[in-house]
């Protein structure tokens, strides 16, 4: 279809936009000044974003001294590790690290295994009450997530998950789940139905079918939704510190603090740049997928 | 008719095809239950949970004495106008941003995909993470006035996020929370931006549209439902504004989370339950709000 119409405006194109191209690609000097100005506010957004993040890396990589320093050069004398190792050596990072690692995990294979199967579902098969479910899930949105944790806490303690790392992926879990299920349920529709059926006339069965021709080619998108909890998971800091005590996870363990302690500007500043890590080498793998799956995330 | 007789006949006896057909139609609500069962016990129940634990004491009496303590509080007033100034002055500006960075991209310009890089780093960076960096920058000894200093603009210290100067406090937060957030409204204004048929571009062109008419007329109508969308999302999430905060501003500015955190701190569950109560309505506000106004202005453009 689109190649005939395709195929139907070539001859067209060519007759009539040649002339017109010709002149529009004749810079003039309005147009050069237009596009040096484009090229001008690229650059100074790109500055906004980026010389942050150089401040509080050359913050974090210089001698506890120098982050009293004043006036600071904008181009560090001495890079050490000092001020990294102190953050590092500081009671409760490294188990804080491990934590954060942990329930992320959890967090992303919880939301995978109740929330695939739904998203499956709601792309899959006509059955009453499917619309509704999935108005529903869209619903949860308008809920501020974060008053879940209070209610939680006072849950937790009497299930006997409070201040577990069960308890923070479940609740992680349950803000990650009606994303899941609604980008699951358009991964899966976009995997043909025929292929599924195609395998079950030659002889799979249902589930054989869905686990050799189905998943394999949902499993990209899946990995996408799996990475996306993740990293909501190794965010999220207000149910983190509210449902642990001890058994923190980083941001949890770094507001807390800030917030109670007033932890001194080296260990806050090391603590930036190592959360932030993580998200510039995430982000540089991922900027290809970005598009696509943040699109359907945040849609 | 006849292929029905077919498949009967190829079908296993009859007790089983009637198993079989029961299961299939009972599969979507099997797949369906986990989730349904996660929602209710770690979502929907706790909704519910908040909304009782800010009227009803532990002893099970039914009471208003935790929302009128909230109300006298002499945070809350101020935690209320904090949050709504970051939402008034911090939502428009990252939609305002997004747009025109979502249309530099398209812009096609060149390393236009490391620019795009550039400014989706912030995608995956804590609020906490966010208001740290600049923490850097803004703190007494920060960068902004060591470069202050340094070039004489202004040879005295200045206390950005001092309690006493609080207009450049709120400002710090904004400036955070648009690093943080514009990036999120970005992607979205760059994926609904591609999505857009080339077909009518050109046919824009073809009608001599300028560049802004092509904007004004063609781009924006097209992408304004995921847009709207977003607005309710970011809305919503702006009410929860909290790390931010706390990193930049410590206890001199209270904003609604932070009180529920601080109650919570006390010890005191109900106090933090009034708080979220007061986010959750005004999140539910928002969303009726910003639907009723879309559906009427959507009328207005069909009429």
């Amino acid at each position: 279809m689109s190649a005939q119409t395709n195929a139907m405006r070539t001859p067209l194109a060519n007759a009539e936009e040649m002339p017109f191209n010709a002149a529009a690609n004749k810079p003039t000097l309005a147009k050069t000044i237009t596009r040096l100005l484009l090229y001008a506010a690229a650059i100074t957004i790109s500055l906004f974003f980026l010389v942050p993040i150089y401040l509080i890396a050359i913050s974090a990589f210089s001698p506890q001294q120098a982050i009293f320093a004043y006036p600071k050069a904008l181009i560090p004398q001495t890079l050490s590790a000092d001020t990294m190792l102190f953050f590092w050596n500081a009671r409760g990072v490294q188990s804080a690290l491990v934590n954060s690692v942990l329930v992320g995990i959890l967090a992303l294979i919880f939301s995978l295994l109740v929330g695939a199967p739904a998203g499956y579902a709601l792309a899959r098969f006509l059955f009453r009450g499917r619309d509704s479910y999935k108005m529903l899930i869209l619903t949860t949105r308008a809920f501020p997530i974060v008053i879940l944790s209070i209610p939680l806490a006072v849950n937790y303690i009497q299930w006997n998950l409070y201040d577990t790392l069960w308890g923070v992926a479940f609740a992680h879990t349950a803000m990650a789940l009606p994303t899941t299920i609604l980008v699951t349920s358009s991964i899966f529709i976009g995997v043909s139905r025929e292929l599924e059926e195609a395998a079950q006339t030659l002889g799979c069965n249902r589930a054989q079918a869905f686990i050799k021709v189905a998943l394999p080619l949902a499993l990209p998108g899946l990995a996408a939704a799996a990475i996306f909890t993740f990293v909501l998971s190794w965010n999220e800091t207000f149910a983190a510190t509210i449902l642990t005590q001890r058994n923190r996870t980083l941001p949890a363990l770094v507001l807390a603090q800030i917030a109670d302690v007033g932890a001194p500007l080296p260990f806050r500043y090391a603590g930036g740049f190592f959360l932030i890590a993580p998200s510039l080498i995430y982000i540089f793998f991922m900027r290809k997928y970005l598009l696509g799956m943040w699109g359907q995330v945040v849609k | 008719m006849t292929s029905d007789a077919r498949v009967s006949a190829l079908s296993p006896p009859a007790t089983n095809q009637s198993f079989a057909r029961r299961f299939e139609s009972a599969l979507p609500y099997i797949l369906l239950l986990p989730s349904a069962i996660f929602l209710l016990i770690f979502f929907a129940w706790p909704m519910v949970q908040a909304l009782i634990l800010s009227v009803r004491t532990p002893d099970g009496v039914w009471t208003t004495q935790y929302l009128e303590r909230m109300v006298r509080d002499v945070n809350f007033t101020d935690a209320l106008r904090n949050t709504f100034l970051i939402i008034l002055i911090a939502v428009p500006l990252q939609f305002v941003f997004a747009i025109a960075m979502g249309l530099l991209i398209q812009a096609k310009l060149k390393a236009s995909g490391l620019f795009l890089y550039f400014w989706t780093i912030p995608l995956a960076v804590s609020d906490l993470a966010a208001g740290l960096v600049w923490l850097a920058i803004f703190s007494d000894r920060g960068f902004l006035n060591s470069v202050l200093r340094t070039t004489g603009i202004m040879p005295i210290a200045f206390s950005w996020l001092s309690f006493e100067n609080y207009g450049t406090l709120l400002m710090a937060v904004v400036i955070a929370e648009l690093w943080r957030a514009t990036s999120i409204v970005m992607v979205i204004v760059v994926a609904g931006l591609q999505l857009i048929p080339n077909d009518y571009l050109e046919a824009a062109e073809v009608f001599g549209a300028s560049r802004w008419q092509k904007i004004w007329n063609v781009m924006l109508p097209m992408i304004r439902p995921s847009l709207q969308v977003a607005l309710i999302l970011r809305t919503i999430l702006a009410f929860q504004v909290f790390a931010v905060v706390i990193a930049l501003a410590g206890r001199s500015m209270p904003v609604l989370a932070s009180e529920a955190y601080n109650r919570y701190g006390e010890l005191n569950s109900n106090g933090a339950a009034a708080y979220a109560l007061v986010i959750l309505i005004f999140s539910l506000l928002t969303t009726g709000l910003y639907l009723r106004a879309l559906r009427t202005s959507e009328e207005e453009m069909g009429r």
